[in-house]
């Protein structure tokens, strides 16, 4: 293992995540700050408890999701993408280093960003609700496994990107309309019958339900499965990038 | 020889059907400055790239220091410095910055001893803490010389190297190749500017449509290929070349005041005694003469036009 590279590709990550505080870390939280007021004080204080929990708490598990995803997927493919784009790209393809060192710095600088922005979000949260975590492990164990699988996604996104365009529109299409309808702001179970089949096929409530349950407990789906579909979603990306980065896929020529 | 890079048969076709190499064998000696010489397209880049794991080879193998580029990657790279031919720079961060994400990449330890030094033979010093999107062409051509150089590489392969640098900027860089060479590291250019390989090459390769038509030490070369002139400023007007002189091929100036005598660097030197004794036999009369070498770009033109 080339550790100094590990170390050389995560500082350089971090490091401009640093230079940028204020956009890369003060936009997320501004954006959920505003959530809070809008759904979780000012229309969430005209509505009923979910399972016993108030609804601006209820969504607060939900929304560091939604961060979190976005943040992630975001960090992961930018941070490769922007290389490649600018050329310097040369210099990763051209050192001793194999597909363990680059996923550990890249995809490692992208998830601990993201992390600490749902953490950040977190302790902002407690300023606008009450709010506990029954199971602290669980919470820890899905925000992290969250993190590293979609920046590994995102990381598979920078590398297939061609163009600034192609980076955004698999977030914005996709990644963020699954997040919106992955139950964020609602329980799927008061959803009609047929719309809460047809959500069960979105990965995102499995991620926001398993997250839920290590706040209050309550989940939609089973907890097993909840981890379950995300380990599985983590192998897929990792056998992705594997592939990826061994074959030299639109990085080699 | 001890050789240091070994290019064994080396083929290379691209997707779009394109076949940058055809079946190249090259070995390059320690510590010898080996300069690629070729034009646009010929494969020059592609070669590099082969041997820094920029492409991926269709067939053949290449080997730094034993160690085969694709099997043995670490440590074929470990011993590679490469200023590629592009200024691809990281424009947010420091000079400092950069060259220690180099060292590291290349699974160095920490050593700003050793940055500094590098730092201080390319004049970027004073420049370090400076962010490289405020430095001018020719410093951040110096700065991607500089990240090449942090972890010490027993080979540089420099593509391209005085593409969009000042005269000044090439001098002091040429110092510094040269200096590297003195310290033991192999380096391998590409250019076009032939007045660099002349300047800076021990011996010279010669690729055109992704064949190598040649390769040879370059005094061996320029003495092999190198053609000769002999001019002489006539006193009058000839308008004809006088027949007893047709032997030689000489050429007439259209005002008939120059002759041309053109000679291939070993029968030809022979020659000039007879020519210049039957030119006073004919009444030729001249009032200065000239000799001239042909440059390398000359050499280097023709064989590329033999080539094609």
């Amino acid at each position: 293992m080339n550790w100094y590279a590990v170390q050389a590709i995560y500082r350089f990550e971090m490091a401009r995540t640093f230079r940028t505080l204020v956009q890369s870390i003060g936009a997320p939280v501004l954006t959920t700050s505003l959530y809070f007021v809008v759904f979780g004080s000012a229309i969430g204080s005209r509505m009923s408890q979910i399972g016993g929990v108030p609804y601006g708490a209820f969504i607060v598990p939900g929304l560091i999701m939604l961060s979190v995803l976005t943040e992630s997927v975001g960090n992961g493919s930018f941070g490769i993408y922007m290389p490649k784009w600018a050329g310097t790209i040369y210099e990763l393809l051209s050192a001793p280093v194999s597909t363990p060192e680059i996923l550990l710095g890249y995809v490692g600088a992208a998830a601990t960003k993201s992390m600490l922005i749902g953490l950040v979000i977190l302790v902002t949260s407690t300023i606008f609700v009450p709010l506990h975590i029954r199971h602290p492990l669980g919470m820890v164990t899905f925000l992290l496994l969250t993190s590293v699988s979609f920046s590994l996604f995102g990381f598979i996104l920078g590398i297939w990107a061609d163009s600034w365009e192609k980076l955004q529109v698999v977030p914005l299409l996709v990644v963020t309309p699954l997040t919106f309808l992955g139950g964020s702001f609602y329980s799927i179970d008061i959803l009609p019958p047929i719309w809460r089949t047809i959500t069960l096929f979105n990965p995102v409530v499995y991620l926001i339900s398993g997250f839920r349950w290590s706040f209050y407990g309550l989940s939609d789906v089973s907890i097993g499965v909840s981890l379950g579909f995300i380990a599985a979603f983590l192998l897929v990306c990792l056998a992705v990038v594997s592939w990826m980065l061994r074959s030299g896929w639109r990085l080699k020529s | 020889m001890d050789t240091i890079l070994s290019v064994r048969k080396l083929t290379k076709t691209y997707a779009n059907g394109h076949q940058a190499l055809r079946s190249v064998t090259l070995d390059i000696r320690r510590g010898e400055i080996f300069a690629l010489l070729g034009p646009n397209g010929a494969g020059k880049t592609t070669l590099i790239g082969i041997s820094c794991g920029l492409v991926t080879p269709s067939s053949g193998h290449v080997t730094v220091d034993g160690h085969d580029v694709v099997r043995e990657f670490r440590a074929a790279r470990r011993a590679v410095g490469l200023v590629p031919q592009e200024l691809t720079t990281d424009a947010f961060e420091t000079v400092w910055a950069t060259v220690s994400f180099s060292r590291g990449l290349f699974g160095c330890r920490p050593d700003p001893a050793h940055l500094e030094r590098v730092l201080r033979s390319l004049s970027l010093w004073d420049r370090k803490d400076s962010r490289i999107a405020t430095l001018s062409g020719g410093m951040k051509r110096r700065v991607l010389i500089a990240k090449a150089l942090s972890h010490d590489p027993r080979l540089l392969f420099l593509d391209e190297p005085s593409a969009g640098v000042d005269v000044e900027l090439r001098r002091d860089m040429w110092n510094v190749v040269r200096a590297l060479r003195d310290a033991g590291v192999t380096i391998i250019l590409t250019t076009h500017y032939i007045e660099e390989a002349e300047e800076m090459a021990d011996r010279i390769g010669v690729i055109s449509r992704g064949e190598l038509i040649l390769v040879e030490d370059k005094t061996t070369l320029m003495h092999k290929l190198g053609r000769k002139q002999l001019t002489l400023h006539l006193q009058e007007p000839l308008s004809a070349i006088p027949a007893v002189l047709e032997d030689y091929g000489l050429g007439l100036s259209a005002d008939g005041m120059t002759l041309v005598y053109s000679f291939e660097n070993e029968g030809g030197r022979a020659r000039i005694t007879g020519l210049l004794r039957q030119l006073g036999e004919a009444g030729v009369t001249f009032r200065d003469l000239e000799t001239s070498q042909s440059s390398l770009e000359e050499i280097f033109v023709s064989l590329v036009r033999g080539a094609a």
